[in-house]
């Protein structure tokens, strides 16, 4: 899978991010061929499966309709369980792919580029898995549906605007509109690019109504331009404050390991962390799958891993000062929380999470490593988990020893909690699945854009859709 | 922690572990229960459950015919109910409204509810003809409370209400496991009384409980004196067989014994739980509590009380000194007290606790005439005999201690009573046996085939209010009406008569006992005409009717307590018990349940029972280190065996039970209870044997490798040094009169980031104090609270989930030795705070501040998020994770208080200061054109409490009961550190102990 590391004319020079020989054709060709090559059984298969899981999900709903919360393994007083979890692990998966778009963007990283449409896609679809969960927690969700939207009304009844759960409503829904917008203006020239090399009749109607119009004029191009900025604008505030407002879930409560002024950076990392982990465990298969080592290169899998680097010591650096203000409160309830935390019923999970988010990363302090496919899935893997257990750890052994010892319980995961939880990866690879069939994984427009400048040294004019309209 | 962790793994020595922490610590440290503190397997497996523990989780859908069956009588579960259409029903005026009865406004009316045949005064609240509240009648000698609304009650009168509506009750009679009728039933009734005039009623035998109605007594005469070789049996397996005993081989005639703790300022208890158990508890805890009220500057005297019991119990629990020894070890520690008093009793032993037995009677021998020795109902009957003595040396008689004649109306030995009754069965000599309520094929030693006896009579008719095991054998099962259906009357402990009226007409076809027996006598009358003819033959006179209704209103017939007895000592006091080393295990009758008559009754069965908070099940109760010692925990099933029989029973570690002990409750194993009763917990009668029916000893213990989770309400952790209990001696206390304060922090009052969030000082501020010194963790508050509040029950599987719906819940400490630690009971409500965190999280604002400081909950808003219970410090509020609710059970319904909303699933429900009761008075204050008073307003907790622990009230009015108690020393709040500012808040626990035995340990 993994090519040898490209002879460079300059060794301090960074790996280039487009591997040599690639035209403006055959990069269209490339790309466009997974999607207008013959459907492999490979891709059905694993179409199935994330069907397949995909009903664990609609049965955990039903039968959570039905019953009610309690068919998960909640009580008193752990009143938020796996759902919350989930919901703050997918949610923090779909960071990485606006924090490629947006502020990679302004950056002018230009190595974002063949990674951004499908970290986008992750987004899109990690925030619409998390979506499902706040709403199913509740223990009426036929009310909360449209509770907590401040609808005016004749009772004149609005949400209660201190909770930060109405915060929460707001950050993920503008979140996921805009992650949304952006992903869909992306798309558009690609679209244009699909419809003109769609054989049949129906493919080019879809993509042609997909494309809005796109002639690929040069104020199409201007428009489109001054559009990106403006979206990677509004993004780049976003990426740091849904995750800043999640984290608000937890710190604005008084409950000792959630009341924490070091929760929302801590939390952003954590998003950004996980998401990055996510990108890796999606794109390395794929870029093995489809041969897309030109446009994913170790280049960018050696940005990535430094991304994940950074982000997971500023997570450990959460962790750590988690431990210090434990100790240095002298609050006896948050020294508690910590030994607890460490020696108690949970401590399996607690040291999983530090092996995953913790030990395991620092491997990536090795350049082999940060280059090597199979090693760096396996870290992601980790991280992956590690970041799920980080929740686990904040949510439930938190609340399951407060302040009463006399309340204090153990939460035992149940069916149900398993059934929503593997559902909403069904509903995540399957989303994934159909993206990667039918939308260009990795943004043919942008990528041409490197071409010119890998020969010529010079950034390229828009002519370059003169000539993919010319194909 | 890990490193003890691993020790205690590996050297498996649990107890040298826990031993060793409690050693490091000092000051207030508390721990909650064995496991936590013991770092055990079961708290390592937790380590590795979480994820493999998922698919076990499987059988939960599957279980759902449990899951039905456990709901029963107080609950059912549904799925989707929301869309179910509403039936048609047409709503009509009264043509004639009855007297007095106003749509919404509640009525109460006096009567009385027995229970081991013991009247306890009660209000009962009927709604539009449904009664659905038992309050205490405070004007009634058995629950009083001076210048009060209501008198206290305890868990059982208050989960009567529940027996009415219970949807297993018989409906019509049953003849041969077939419905029948009544007219067929005095058809064949008659027939049999036929046969019966033949032979003066040779083959009649009448069984009952224990009977103190003059007029069933009086009905019984009748049956008796028309049939005069039929006999009347008495059986109730309750332990009074003792105390009368006792008294027989003490004064030589049997007589009732009344204690005053009022005037006792020195308590010895031998085994008895006198707050919590006997037909005088109400009383006795409440005026031993007053005995221990202290009010700074006002009153800085308390009582002493001393208790040595071989099962913890509730007055173990409130206890200056508490003495654990086997059960057959207490009759040794009476005689040496005994002895040590000058009284002939033999040389006792003190199981090297004589600093404590000196220490003790020097203490009552300083306290002459106000002191107290109170024995346990299951004591031997020397034990008693020597109590007597010891009351009677310490010229306590006629002060703290009273005798009268005794109040049943025949005071015979049950177990003999039986033992006859059973060989005459089996011989085949009776040919008609009524049973009057019982279930002796149940409720007997194992020793005594009730079950074979019974098939040898042609005829057996059994009244009771629900199929037994005993009435599903007899001929005839007939409902018996219950207690608020029908006339009746009955005495209470002092032999003060109550008239029962009845509250609503029978909801199926039942009738009294009073009217069975005349149907025996071929009298036609029926319940009310029994009753009143009874009294007006007795106090007839020209003001019968006036008095009769003033009976009826005052729920008492004044001056009818029996008049103190003279007597005296014979000096008899039986033979010491010799007591052997070796396992020994001691019966009780379950604490909440009883002796199984309350099986059925979810509340009672969901009630955690004192001290262990073990719900839906009985345990084999071992001491921390007798289990050690056998190498059992908790949940692990051991065989116990003793006098020839066994039963298998699952372990629960209790500190403080003596060591070698095995505590073992009866009223479980019930097959024919109902849907709530049937086959929960071990049947105990089987191992019980009428030679040593409370205590037997050279018992033996096996382990059968099998486990069965019991259901516990408390979890299993540290207190860690939290002041959520806050004690302190009385010497202490006096000296250092803010020591209570000092061991937590308050905020100052400005110490808030928002301003204008303290509730006005205008108008009403709600408060209670709770004062734990007076609690002993009774649990009436909880039922009380359920049965105002339309609280469910959600199921054993729901308990072990820890989703239990208590609005107040005892939490329970201990503190000291795993051998003898001190019990700490905390009952523990909303908190309301004024700064309440769990308002400003709701994302809908389902939960609000009140002007006048409560924190309410709008359940129709309510969405259900669950944030404001993680919020909440306190972790009191209760979430319907699924539908808990019982919508299906017509009865049940009926049962309901009108004024509160019967939650739906998916919504947070939590203590309320019973808002609906602050409505109704402020209602009746603003009609009355009158300001609300102190003491207009009584929670069903602070009422029903019989050590009038909790107080309620105006805390804006500094005059108010509740403001006065706030501004005592004692006063605190639970972890007011996180300014939450709570409006209910605590008395301190202040101990009384003797220097003389607290220096020696």
């Amino acid at each position: 899978m993994a090519s040898p590391a490209p002879i460079q004319e300059d060794p301090t020079a960074p790996a280039p991010v487009l591997g040599p020989g690639q035209t403006y054709t055959t990069i269209t060709q490339k790309i466009s061929s997974i999607i207008t090559s013959r459907t492999t059984v490979g891709w059905i298969v694993a179409v199935a499966l994330a069907l397949g899981l995909m009903q664990c999900f609609l049965l955990g709903v039903t039968w959570l309709l039905i019953k009610g919360v309690g068919i998960w393994g909640l009580n008193i007083p752990v009143g938020w369980g796996w759902a919350i979890i989930n919901f703050v692990w997918w949610i923090g998966i779909g960071h990485a792919g606006t924090l490629i778009s947006a502020i990679l963007l302004l950056m002018r990283q230009d190595w974002r580029n063949s990674i951004n449409r499908f970290a986008e896609a992750m987004t899109i679809f990690a925030v619409i898995c998390a979506m499902q969960f706040p709403l199913f927690h509740t223990g009426r969700p036929w009310v909360a549906a449209y509770w907590l939207l401040p609808y005016p009304n004749s009772m004149g009844v609005w949400p209660q605007f201190r909770s930060p759960l109405i915060w929460d409503v707001f950050a993920v829904s503008t979140y996921f509109t805009v992650s949304l917008l952006f992903w869909y203006l992306g798309l558009i020239p690609d679209f244009a690019t699909l419809r003109d090399k769609a054989k049949k009749k129906i493919s080019r109607m879809i993509y042609g109504v997909l494309a809005v119009g796109w002639r690929g004029s040069a104020k199409h191009w201007h428009n489109y331009e001054m559009a990106s900025l403006l979206l990677a604008g509004i993004s780049t505030p976003l990426v740091l404050s849904v995750h800043s407002i999640v984290s608000f879930d937890f710190s604005v409560g008084l409950v000792p390991g959630w009341h924490a002024t070091i929760f929302p950076p801590y939390f952003v990392a954590g998003a950004v962390f996980a998401g990055f982990a996510m990108v890796l465990t999606l794109g390395l298969p794929i870029r093995a799958i489809y041969g897309l080592h030109d446009f994913i290169t170790d280049r960018h899998l050696n940005n990535m891993s430094k991304v994940m680097l950074a982000t997971g010591l500023v997570v450990a650096y959460g962790y750590g000062m988690e431990q210090f203000f434990a100790w240095y409160s002298a609050s006896p309830y948050e020294g508690y929380m910590m030994q607890n935390r460490m020696h108690g019923p949970y401590q399996f999970e607690y040291w999983s999470l530090i092996l995953c988010n913790v030990i395991v990363p620092q491997f990536l302090w090795i350049k082999s490593v940060r280059l090597n496919p199979y090693a760096l899935f396996v870290v992601s893997m980790f991280i992956n988990v590690g970041m799920w257990l980080e929740r686990f750890m904040i949510v439930v052994t938190s609340l399951h020893r407060d302040y009463m010892p006399s309340s204090w319980d153990m939460y035992h995961s149940t069916l149900g909690d398993w059934l929503l939880y593997a559902g909403t990866i069904g509903i995540f690879l399957l989303g994934m699945f159909l993206f990667i069939r039918v939308m260009p994984v990795i943004n043919m427009v942008e990528i041409r854009l490197l071409v010119p400048r890998k020969g010529h040294g010079k950034k390229p004019d828009h002519d370059a859709s003169t000539e993919v309209s010319a194909e | 922690m890990s490193s003890m962790t691993r020790t205690a793994h590996k050297d498996g020595l649990e107890l040298a572990v826990i031993q060793e922490r409690l050693s490091g610590k000092d000051g207030q440290d508390y721990w909650r229960s064995l496991n936590e503190l013991a770092d055990t397997e079961e708290f390592q497996e937790y380590v590795h459950r979480e994820f493999p523990e998922g698919a076990s989780e499987l059988s939960d859908g599957l279980g759902r015919r449990k899951f039905i069956q456990l709901m029963g009588a107080s609950l059912a579960f549904a799925g989707l109910t929301a869309c179910t259409r509403q039936p048609k029903e047409l709503i009509v005026p009264y043509v004639r409204a009855p007297e007095l009865m106003v749509p919404g406004k509640p009525l109460y009316f006096a009567s009385a509810i027995s229970q081991g045949g013991f009247a306890r005064g009660v209000l009962v609240e009927s709604h539009m003809g449904r009664p659905t509240k038992i309050e205490g009648n405070p004007s009634h000698p058995s629950n009083p409370r001076e210048g009060a609304k209501f008198g206290p009650t305890d868990i059982f009168t208050q989960a009567t209400i529940l027996d009415l509506y219970d949807p297993d009750r018989t409906q019509v009679p049953i003849w041969n496991a077939k419905p029948s009728t009544w007219t067929r039933f005095r058809g064949s009734l008659a027939t049999e009384m036929a046969k019966l005039d033949l032979d003066q009623g040779a083959g009649l035998r009448l069984l009952t409980e224990t009977v103190t109605s003059p007029t069933l007594a009086a009905q019984i005469q009748d049956l008796l004196k028309k049939y005069p070789k039929a006999m009347w049996h008495q059986y109730e397996p309750n332990g009074r067989d003792n105390v009368r005993a006792g008294a027989q081989m003490a004064f030589g005639e049997v007589v009732e014994t009344q204690y005053d703790f009022g005037k006792a300022k020195r308590v010895l208890s031998l085994d008895s739980d006198f707050t919590a158990v006997g037909s005088a508890s109400v009383r006795y805890a409440g005026q031993f509590a007053e005995g221990r009220r202290i009010e700074d500057g006002q009153k800085n005297e308390m009582n002493r009380l001393y208790v040595v019991e071989s099962v913890p119990s509730n007055t173990g629990a409130v206890a200056d000194h508490r003495l654990p020894l086997k059960g057959s070890q207490i009759d040794g520690v009476a005689r040496a007290i005994a002895q040590a008093l000058g009284i002939n009793a033999g040389g006792g032993n003190t199981y090297g606790h004589d600093v404590w037995v000196n220490a003790l009677v020097k203490d009552l021998k300083a306290h002459q005439g106000e002191s107290l020795v109170i024995v346990g109902d299951h004591q031997s009957p020397s034990v008693h005999a020597l109590a007597h003595a010891i009351n009677h040396t310490l010229g306590n008689v006629g002060k703290t201690v009273k005798h009268t004649a005794a109040v049943e109306a025949s005071p015979v030995d049950h177990q003999a009573s039986l033992n006859g009754l059973v060989s005459d069965m089996s011989a085949g000599t009776v040919s008609l046996l009524v049973m009057v309520g019982g279930n002796p094929v149940y409720n007997t030693p194992s020793d005594i085939d009730f079950k074979n006896a019974l098939k040898k009579v042609p005829t057996t008719i059994h009244l009771g209010q629900a199929l037994n095991e005993t009435s599903q054998l007899c001929n005839w099962h007939l409902p018996e009406s219950h207690a608020l259906e029908a006339w009746s009357d009955a005495r209470a402990f002092d032999g003060t008569v109550s008239i029962v009226q009845p509250l609503i007409e029978p909801l199926y076809s039942a009738q009294s006992a009073h009217e069975v027996l005349a149907m025996m006598l071929g009298d036609g009358r029926q319940g009310y005409a029994i009753v009143k003819e009874y009294w007006q033959a007795q106090r007839g006179g020209a003001t019968f009717d006036n008095d009769w209704q003033t009976w009826l209103h005052d729920g008492l017939i004044p001056n009818t307590a029996l008049a103190a007895k003279s007597v005296r000592l014979k000096g008899n006091y039986g033979s010491p018990v010799s007591s052997l080393d070796g396992l020994e295990v001691a019966f009780r009758l379950d604490p909440t349940i009883g002796d199984g008559r309350y099986a059925n009754n979810g509340w009672l069965q969901e009630l955690p029972k004192p001290n262990t908070r073990l719900t839906w099940d009985n345990a084999a109760l071992l001491s921390p280190a007798t289990a050690e010692k056998l190498g059992v925990k908790d949940d692990d099933v051991i065989d116990v065996a003793v006098n020839g029989h066994s039963v298998a029973l699952p372990v629960w570690r209790m500190p403080g039970l003596p060591a070698d002990t095995v505590t073992v409750h009866l009223g479980y194993g019930r097959t024919v209870a109902g849907r709530v009763g049937n086959g929960v917990g071990v049947n105990a009668y089987a191992l019980q044997t009428s030679n040593a029916l409370w205590q037997a000893q050279e018992a033996s213990v096996s382990k059968t490798g099998q486990t069965y989770k019991l259901a516990c309400t408390q979890d299993h952790w540290y207190m860690e040094g939290r002041g959520l209990v806050r004690t302190g001696t009385l010497e202490d206390y006096t000296h250092h009169p803010h020591m209570i304060h000092e061991m937590g922090h308050v905020p100052g009052e400005d110490a808030n980031f928002f301003n204008g969030i303290h509730t006005s000082e205008e108008g009403h501020a709600w408060g209670m104090t709770i004062d734990l010194n007076a609690c002993n963790g009774c649990n009436a508050c909880t039922v009380a609270c359920q049965s105002e509040n339309n609280i469910p029950v959600v199921g054993k599987e729901q308990v072990l989930n820890g989703r239990e719906m208590h609005w107040i819940r005892i939490d329970r400490y201990f503190k000291g030795s795993l051998e003898n630690p001190e019990l700490y009971n905390q009952p523990v409500p909303c908190m309301q705070c004024e700064n309440a965190p769990c308002e400003v999280v709701c994302p809908v604002g389902a939960t609000t501040h009140s002007a006048e400081g409560l924190n309410d909950m709008a359940y129709n808003r309510c969405v259900g998020t669950r944030y404001c219970s993680n919020n909440c410090p306190y972790k009191v509020r209760r979430f319907n994770f699924l539908h808990y609710s019982d919508d299906h059970t017509e009865s049940l319904k009926l049962g309901r208080n009108p004024n509160v909303t019967v939650r739906g699933r998916g919504v947070m429900e939590k203590c309320t200061y019973c808002t609906q009761r602050i409505s109704a008075a402020r209602i009746t204050a603003k009609v009355g054109g009158q300001e609300l008073k102190d003491g207009d307003i009584t929670t069903a907790c602070q009422g029903v409490c019989p050590t009038n622990a909790i107080t309620f009230g105006d805390i804006n009015d500094p005059n108010s009961n509740v403001s006065k108690l706030k501004k005592q020393n004692r006063n605190y709040g639970l972890i007011t550190e996180l300014n939450t500012r709570p409006r209910t808040t605590y008395l301190a626990r202040l101990t009384n102990p003797n220097s003389e035995i607290a220096q020696h340990g």
